[in-house]
């Protein structure tokens, strides 16, 4: 068998125009299958911290706009399996102006619990201590810090727009970890400049549970307990609240869908186009290689191992290409583009889309090729 | 000089029938991504170019970035409506103050997905000064827990059927009307009676932006200036349309996606077309060479092919339109940033639209073929006569 690997390679460099050609449109189309992919991933199958497993986000029911009563979370403390609640306001505002880069979430908090909840960063111990002496201290994401340039001591000025005040912080910690791409300041410290009929209101608890069991109960514990008041809340898992977000922008799931179709079909055309080509093209040799003694399996099986192998590296190239390219991605925007990582387990499956794409588009013409008869193919013209 | 007839191009299309097809139909699928994208970001453009009125001003709190942020007290209300040149419908001065919030609502079909829509609480001078209609039931009463909701955001979520009700504030409001607002983006919202929502929602009096119609377009310039520079409103006046067009930045992410999708699949149709040229070229060797014997210029061959490959190009956009063209008109939704909420459209497939396709797929039939055809015309008379 492997005997037919030269001449096979030899096909594929003899019409090196045709087959760069090829390579090259089954790259681009395994690139943007490769980036969507990446993208619907870091959508809906985001990889999770384990800790994340655990976590809660109780909001008003109504929706994320309504603020509920900052008494709940001492109420939501008491049942059983709450190992910890925070409050966690979205303050929003202008950081400089709104480029890009200056636009990161920034979130009023109760620090002293902040890293007890948000276990999956890490921070120096004397940063930490900083951050939770200083009241008009804030803690940077490192990406966001590196970003921005943000050095610790340096100090920033946020202009409220949601809130009626402009906060003046000093940054006094740079956490790291998996999406570092947030700022917290002291909830405190936001709560004194407010005038009164804002003081006192919250966006949403972080609930950390004690077991990844105790989170469907913990859910419907705490919206019983508020389903008469004045202010009836909605938990739901950390997982479930970020997916509500990316549901929020539209219809993305069928939008992603639907290109990689249309591109998935479209690279069936071209590289299927491309291997009937190339075998009409060779009707009249393969009467040759019959007359010399090979058989129609070995024709049929050369001409489609030449095609995977040609897809196949078009897929690699691709799928290095979007691993290039999310880097880039995330080197301009960390903010936005921090969860567009490809996971590992995409490669193989991208690579053996390729060679499935490979197989299908050749397994037609190579058929009628190898059924020709040797004297109807001596006599084509090609 | 004589041009190669277009009938010599169309018959060599026709004869590598198969190849003509799956090339085009490569290029259909790359028009038809970049259509619909277009589509939908034409069909926001278009709802949020027709929301407001050029005579309308919207009045917020200064600073506020959107009316959901925005405060408007009920003193400050008074004093607006007391301004030279606002218009006058029956002698009442053409303002409307109202309440903006977010309530949550599924998705027809899939329960499990909530959207935040736009709630707006208003009186009957704030629907009489918008172009809207009601399309079944009736408009709310005052000092009744009713609502009614947009046409659009009625064919998108669920619970908004007459006789629904939808919890928000001190109770549950029932839907008793479903309203037309034409392509505007009231349609992606509930509206509500104006001074049961306040109180309802705990604000007092207080109320998150008022609308102000002027007289004409000198007045509206003139209000405008005059709320925006009083010191101790400390309001801003923005025209109602420039606060909707300004919404279009929503539309910002999927319209980069969709040019980016777009641009890499049009490289990758470009190949395609690229190596259908070049193998149709090497395939005519021996007809190329008769063509130049037969007198016809080497520019004449290089037009020929171009053309040629212009031609199978054409044929992929007609079939690229065609795909979208169903599109068109089938509502659908967007997150808007401005708002919190999302805006509810639809499709538009015009012909504008495909206008645009087809000049799309023009430019990649061109871009494919000018190599094929320069390898075509440079070819030499004797060598390609000789082969076989």
């Amino acid at each position: 068998m492997f005997k037919y690997i030269p001449l096979t390679f030899r096909n594929l460099l003899r019409n090196r125009r045709r087959t760069i050609l090829t390579v090259l449109s089954v790259m681009i189309s395994l690139f943007l299958l490769s980036l969507l992919f990446t993208v619907y991933t870091a959508f809906y199958h985001r990889e999770r911290p384990p800790e994340q497993a655990r976590r809660l986000i109780t909001r008003h029911k109504v929706s994320l706009t309504h603020v509920i009563p900052e008494y709940y979370g001492s109420r939501i403390e008491a049942i059983s399996g709450v190992e910890g609640v925070m409050v966690q306001n979205w303050f929003g505002g202008i950081y400089i102006d709104d480029r890009p880069e200056h636009m990161f979430a920034r979130f009023a908090v109760e620090a002293d619990k902040l890293f007890d909840i948000y276990t999956e960063w890490t921070i120096p111990p004397e940063q930490l201590e900083a951050f939770l002496r200083d009241r008009q201290g804030v803690a940077v994401g490192k990406s966001i810090a590196s970003q921005n340039n943000l050095t610790l001591g340096q100090r920033i000025t946020i202009k409220g727009d949601i809130y009626p005040v402009d906060l003046e912080l000093t940054v006094r910690a740079i956490f790291e970890g998996r999406d570092d791409t947030v700022t917290f300041f002291h909830r405190k410290y936001l709560e004194e400049g407010l005038p009164e009929g804002y003081k006192g209101n919250v966006g949403i608890f972080v609930i950390q549970a004690a077991t990844t069991d105790d989170v469907p109960r913990i859910a419907r514990e705490v919206d019983e307990m508020f389903r008469n008041a004045p202010q009836p809340t909605k938990t739901e898992s950390a997982a479930a609240f970020e997916l509500a977000f990316v549901n929020q922008l539209g219809n993305i799931k069928l939008f992603l869908l639907s290109i990689a179709g249309a591109v998935v079909f479209t690279i069936l055309l071209v590289s299927g186009n491309t291997v009937a080509m190339s075998v009409r093209e060779r009707i009249r040799e393969i009467g040759v290689l019959k007359t010399l003694g090979f058989t129609s399996s070995v024709v049929l099986s050369m001409i489609i191992v030449e095609a995977i192998a040609m897809a196949l590296l078009g897929g690699v190239l691709g799928v290095a290409l979007c691993f290039a390219v999310t880097q880039a991605m995330r080197n301009v925007m960390v903010s936005f583009f921090s969860g567009f990582v490809m996971p590992l387990w995409g490669v193989p499956l991208c690579l053996a889309a390729a060679a499935l794409i490979g197989l299908l588009s050749s397994v037609i013409p190579a058929t009628i090729a190898s059924r020709t008869q040797i004297t109807e193919a001596l006599r084509h013209t090609g | 000089m004589a041009a190669i007839p277009l009938f010599y191009n169309l018959r060599n299309l026709k004869v590598r029938k198969t190849t003509t097809i799956m090339t085009a139909l490569g290029i259909a699928l790359t028009v038809a991504v970049l259509l619909g994208i277009w589509a939908l970001v034409q069909g926001l453009q278009s709802s949020l170019a027709v929301t407001g009125d050029p005579l309308h001003l919207l009045v917020m709190r200064q600073g506020s970035t959107s009316e959901l942020v925005s405060i408007v007290t009920d003193e400050k209300f008074q004093a607006l409506r007391r301004l030279e040149g606002i218009a006058r419908l029956d002698g009442e001065p053409m303002v409307s103050n109202e309440v903006v919030t977010v309530v949550t609502l599924p998705l027809r079909g899939d329960p499990t997905q909530e959207g935040n829509i736009n709630l707006r609480g208003l009186a009957p001078m704030g629907i009489k000064m918008r172009d809207v209609r009601i399309a079944e039931g009736r408009w709310f009463e005052e000092g009744k827990r009713e609502i009614v909701v947009g046409r659009g955001l009625h064919a998108i979520r669920a619970g908004t059927e007459i006789g629904d009700k939808i919890e928000f504030g001190r109770g549950a409001w029932e839907v008793v009307g479903i309203f037309d607002a034409g392509k505007s983006a009231f349609n992606s919202e509930v509206w509500a009676p104006g001074a049961l929502a306040t109180s309802d929602l705990g604000r007092g009096a207080t109320r998150s932006s008022v609308l102000v119609k002027a007289e004409d377009a000198v007045a509206a310039q003139a209000l405008l200036n005059r709320v925006s520079d009083d010191q101790r409103l400390m309001l801003e006046a923005k025209s109602e349309r420039a606060y909707y067009e300004a919404q279009m930045t929503s539309a910002m992410p999927v319209w980069t996606l969709g040019i980016f999708v777009s641009a890499i699949m049009a490289i990758g149709s470009c190949f395609a077309a690229m190596n259908t040229m070049y193998t149709a070229v090497a395939r005519r060797n021996r007809e190329i060479g008769v063509l130049q014997m037969l007198g016809f210029s080497r520019w004449s061959i290089l037009v020929s092919f171009v053309f040629e490959s212009l031609l199978l190009s054409l044929l992929g956009g007609i079939i690229g339109c065609l795909l979208v063209l169903p599109l068109n008109g089938v509502d659908t939704r967007m997150g808007n940033f401005v708002t919190f909420s999302e805006t509810t459209f639809q499709f538009e497939v015009g012909l504008k639209t495909m206008a645009i396709g087809i000049a799309f797929a023009a430019f990649l039939g061109v871009v494919g073929g000018v190599l094929p055809a320069r390898m075509a015309s440079r070819k030499d008379i004797l060598s390609s006569l000789r082969d076989l």
